[in-house]
Parts: structure tokens; C-alpha cells; sequence
């Protein structure tokens, strides 16, 4: 951000910015910026609070009246209070071992099959009570996803998307797709903890969808063509500790 | 989760060890009176129009979003996985704070909101991003914006 309000103000373009990574806004010094405590992803801070949103918002504003700089200042508001007491978030899935002898790939993509029917309902009520999902970015129908995410990993299918782009992106983006259903029908569920460790707790560990992306992630991994680049943006650096063995 | 301090070792190095552009100065333009101005956001969360390109490793060009956009039009392609997107999810004015801005402007706290918005993705390097920044700005100023809110994420 540091290095566009430069150009921009070069340009003859006043700008403020928010600061994420206070360090790095000292190091790149743009001309404003206002340093916020939150976590990578919410630089307003928290969702559905207009009034903490206003604050924040204003208080970056405001250093446009500033008469001289660079202006590095701190937000003057309370770090946002992360509910985490509220329990972990149930396994959608029963994963007990299926009676009939199937492969441990195909128990494994079975339960992701029927976990994902599980979500689906929260899913379609979370899209109809905020009025829009991010998922769906990639193209792919969302009753089409566990077929396209199972067929990569099972049969090394390509993924096939509305945009022209290599197959390692046409993943990532199915990829983002299926989290951001996932936890954008968890989240409508009443009483669930909405804050981003909890959520991310709950899809990584405790979900089918997290254990295939991990098939995926090494498919990526042992691949040799483009597929590869991929292999970084599959899951979080945070959790990638449940995936090695 | 919030400070640098906070986060596991292995985050806080990383992100301390990412190369930051170095500048020799830092320039400054004055802005009119903050009840004057009109306001662009220009956002790095690599957020786009749904059925817009989507951003792919390395891109260092923008995309633009109306200021009348619909919020499920607006979705996501950022390559990093490193970062939370639930709060994105359950609200879009967490990174792109388009309703408080308008309603910022309905109060008189700034003059209008600009009719276009931009977003680059942040995970290109910056100074990849300068030719298409400094001909963003030109658009900008032809666009009356007055000065720009950058939104990180």
C-alpha cells in the first residue's frame, strides 16, 4: 500500500492509507497512514459493526487534514474483542469407518460429498440473508464443486473455470470457492463463534473439504508443470502443521 | 490476532523479511478541506467483479469497481492464503468500506464518493505496480478525486 500512495502522491493524488504491518509502513514511510491492531484481512476491523467501521474509517480521513508529514499515527480505538469462548464448532460429518470396503480416498471424498450436502442449506440462507456470497468466483456451479475438487484429486482431472487461466490458478480458485462456502454457511449458523481463528480451526481440522484440499496440496507439491505454483496457496502457513507427516 | 508481536514466529518472520520498497523521500500534496473532498478507495485485497479477469500470481495491473456496484458482485482472487477472508465474507466493508463512506459523504464528513474504486493485489511486488499506480492516479484526478483511501488487507 505504502509503495502506491508514493506513486500516487508523486502524481500530484493526496492520499491516506490504512497500515496492517506497522513495520513496514515505517520502513516504506508513505505520506498518511493509520496503524491498526487487527489481523491480516480485516483492516476495518470487525464485520457488521458499522459504528467501529465509521471510526476507523474517519480516523484515516481525518489525516488528510494534516499539515505536514509523513503522519503515522494510531488507531485510537480498543483492539476488537474476538469471541472464541463460544466452543468449537461442530464436525459436520460422521467419520466412523463406512461398512462397505471402499478405498480410504473414496471414504474420504464420500464423507466430503455428503458433509458438503450438510452445509448446503446454511449455505443457500447465508447467500439469501447478506444478499451475496464470494463464492462462486471461479465460475463453477456450486453444486458442480465437488465433483470438479474430487476429480482433480481422485483422477488428476483439470479444473475447469469461466476464466482462461492456468490450471494451477483454475484450483486455487475452486479452492477459495469451496472454503468460502463452507464458512460462509457456518457463519450464518446461530450461535457459532464468527471470529477468524475459530472458523480456521474448525475448516482445517475438523473438516473433509480441509483433508482433501491437503490431497490437492500435494498433488500440487509432487507435480512438475504449473500446477505447482499453486502449491503455497492452498492453505494457510498456520496450518499447514496438519498436513505434514 | 492483531499486533505483529502476536503472531507465531514463523508468520511475524516472514512478514518482516518481505522486501519493502525504498523511497528517498516521501511526497505531499495537500488536499482540499476534508468536507471538500471526494474520495476514491484503491484497495491491494486483489477484489474484482465477479466474471472479471481474475488476478493470477505476479499481476500488477488493477481492476475497477463502480461505486453503484452490488455486494455479491464484488468477489476475491488474492493468490495468498495467508490472511483471514471470513470477515470479507460476512461483510464487504471490512476491506472495501464503500456503505461507510457513503454515509460519510451523506453527513457532510466528506464532500462525495468517487464513481470508480480500484484494487491492485497485494502480493506483487510494489514496484511492479508503479506504471499502472501512476496512470491510475492520472484517471483518478480526470475522475475529480480529490485524494484516495488505500485499503490494505
Amino acid at each position: 500500500m505504502g509503495g502506491l500512495s508514493h506513486y500516487f502522491e508523486e502524481e500530484g493524488l493526496p492520499t491516506t492509507q490504512i497500515s496492517l504491518i506497522r513495520e513496514h509502513t515505517e520502513a516504506i514511510k508513505p505520506p498518511r497512514a493509520l496503524w491498526v491492531p487487527f489481523e491480516l484481512g480485516r483492516p476495518l476491523g470487525v464485520p457488521n459493526d458499522p459504528t467501529f467501521q465509521t471510526q476507523v474509517l474517519m480516523e484515516a480521513l481525518q489525516l488528510l487534514e494534516s499539515s505536514q508529514g509523513p503522519v503515522l499515527k494510531d488507531f485510537s480505538g480498543e483492539e476488537p474483542f474476538h469471541q472464541t469462548d463460544g466452543g468449537p464448532l461442530a464436525c459436520p460429518v460422521d467419520f466412523s469407518p463406512s461398512a462397505e470396503p471402499i478405498t480410504e480416498m473414496d471414504q474420504l471424498l464420500l464423507a466430503f460429498r455428503q458433509e458438503f450436502s450438510q452445509m448446503r442449506s446454511w449455505y443457500d440462507l447465508a447467500r439469501q440473508k447478506r444478499g451475496r456470497t464470494t463464492s462462486a468466483t471461479s465460475g463453477i456451479p456450486v453444486e458442480e464443486l465437488v465433483d470438479a475438487i474430487s476429480g482433480f484429486v481422485k483422477e488428476g482431472l483439470s479444473i475447469r473455470v469461466a476464466s482462461e487461466v492456468p490450471p494451477g490458478t483454475a484450483l486455487k480458485m475452486a479452492v477459495e470457492d469451496l472454503k468460502a462456502y463452507y464458512l460462509e454457511a457456518v457463519t450464518i449458523q446461530p450461535g457459532q463463534p464468527t471470529d477468524s481463528a475459530t472458523l480456521a480451526d474448525w475448516f482445517w481440522a475438523r473438516t473433509a473439504a480441509a483433508r482433501v484440499i491437503g490431497i490437492a496440496r500435494k498433488i500440487c507439491a509432487e507435480s512438475t508443470d504449473s500446477l505447482k505454483g499453486a502449491t503455497n496457496s492452498l492453505i494457510p502457513r498456520t496450518q499447514l502443521h496438519r498436513f505434514e507427516s | 490476532m492483531a499486533c505483529i508481536d502476536q503472531m507465531t514466529d514463523g508468520e511475524k518472520n516472514h512478514l518482516l523479511s518481505l522486501p519493502c520498497p525504498n523511497f528517498d523521500s516521501t511526497p505531499w500534496v495537500s488536499p482540499p478541506a476534508l468536507h471538500k473532498c471526494r474520495i476514491a478507495i484503491v484497495s491491494s485485497a486483489g477484489i474484482h467483479r465477479r466474471g472479471d479477469r481474475p488476478f493470477e500470481p505476479g499481476d500488477s495491473d488493477y481492476r475497477i469497481i463502480p461505486a453503484d456496484i452490488e455486494p455479491n458482485d464484488v468477489v476475491m482472487s488474492h493468490v495468498s492464503a495467508n490472511f483471514d477472508r471470513t470477515g470479507f465474507q460476512q461483510d464487504w466493508n471490512v476491506i472495501f468500506p464503500v456503505d461507510r463512506l457513503k454515509e460519510l459523504a451523506e453527513k457532510g464528513f466528506i464532500a462525495s464518493v468517487a464513481n470508480y474504486h480500484y484494487a491492485f493485489m497485494g502480493a506483487t511486488e510494489p514496484q511492479k505496480m508503479e506504471q499502472p499506480a501512476r496512470d491510475l492516479a492520472r484517471i483518478m484526478r480526470n475522475d475529480a478525486v480529490d485524494a484516495v483511501l488505500l485499503v490494505p488487507v
